[in-house]
């Protein structure tokens, strides 16, 4: 009997330390999800070409402690992002809000594009009435056969 | 026309050129600083408790009335070494109080490295968990804000603060704030 109390025992102890693991982490996996997708959104200001979802700077974790504590006390992430921008500004966002300091930024790659497009258009049409208008008179014709043969002659010899 | 077109290379060359020259020269510290949203608003409030009397508390109204500097530092911060020796004319001077938070640091390294390379500023509230840097917008000390006397941020100043700056731009400014 003590045998087997004690097997069953042995077979349960796993349990004990899975249990004593939830314990430990004691996290919220849905609140913890939120705070990484937004802080993914956020710039980390010491380091800032890192999101705050990736950065170990001391600053970033304190900030996604403060964004883990918002969302706690039922903050929406609207709320949170304006918090942020408050203090730190629009830099915290990656993606920048469209107003008149950042028109050029959003509108920039786009004017860039159709000045392309219009250098592109430009130079076509150029070309094209280009080639339109050499057509070669009879004697030019005859010299480029000339030529042509001629270089074909001392390609072969 | 036709015969320029290959000074077109050059030219691009000389913009980037003057682009590097314009932008490299300008002096530490104000190159990557951001600007900060809290410029002429009411420097946001708290009441910490006291560097050198840790049962006395300080808050940015007990400053009202005067214009003064906030000065973020640390003792674990590199740059604020640097500054220090700036700070420490500037307090001698006596032309503006200088208020410390100390940020994100042990009270007794703070404490003695006030102690061993002197103490300019009126008093160090302490921000222990940073809480107060960022309702600040801090993101790296040392950082010097301007507030006037009815309690306004007027400037920040992001890195070590330089001779040059006090000279062009601080005390200029704390001057004029203090005419009003």
């Amino acid at each position: 009997m003590k045998h087997v109390l004690f097997a069953l025992m042995l077979c349960l102890s796993p349990l004990a330390v899975v249990a004593g693991e939830a314990q430990l982490t004691n996290k919220d996996p849905a609140l913890e999800k939120r705070v990484m997708a937004l802080s993914a959104e956020l710039r980390c200001l010491v380091c800032q070409n890192q999101s705050l979802a990736d950065s170990h700077a001391e600053l970033a974790i304190d900030l996604r402690n403060e964004v883990r504590d918002m969302m706690k006390s039922g903050k929406s992430d609207a709320e949170v992002v304006d918090y942020l921008v408050a203090r730190y500004g629009d830099f915290v966002r990656y993606r920048p809000p469209m107003n008149t300091t950042t028109a050029l930024l959003w509108f920039g790659p786009l004017i860039l594009a159709v000045i392309g497009a219009g250098v592109l258009f430009f130079n076509l049409m150029k070309r094209r009435r280009r080639v339109a208008e050499t057509a070669l008179t009879d004697e030019e014709r005859k010299r480029a056969a000339a030529l042509l043969n001629d270089g074909a002659g001392e390609t072969k010899a | 026309m036709f015969r320029l077109r290959f000074l077109l290379p050059l030219g691009v060359f000389l913009v980037v050129v003057g682009f590097f020259f314009v932008t490299l020269r300008q002096p530490e510290g104000t190159r990557e600083a951001l600007p900060s949203p809290l410029i002429n608003k009411a420097a946001p409030d708290f009441r910490l408790t006291q560097l050198h009397e840790p049962n006395r508390f300080f808050t940015p109204a007990d400053a009202r009335g005067k214009v003064w500097l906030l000065n973020v530092w640390a003792s674990w911060c590199v740059s604020c070494r640097q500054e220090h020796p700036v700070l420490m004319e500037l307090s001698r001077a006596g032309l503006v109080p200088i208020y410390g938070l100390n940020y994100k640091d042990k009270r007794e390294d703070s404490a003695n490295w006030l102690a061993q390379f002197g103490n300019p500023y009126v008093l160090s509230a302490v921000d222990g968990d940073g809480r107060v840097g960022i309702d600040y917008g801090v993101y790296g000390a040392p950082e010097t804000y301007v507030i006037d006397k009815k309690g306004i941020i007027r400037y920040k100043h992001i890195g070590p603060v330089s001779v040059d700056a006090l000279q062009k731009k601080i005390l200029p400014l704390v001057q004029e704030l203090e005419k009003s």
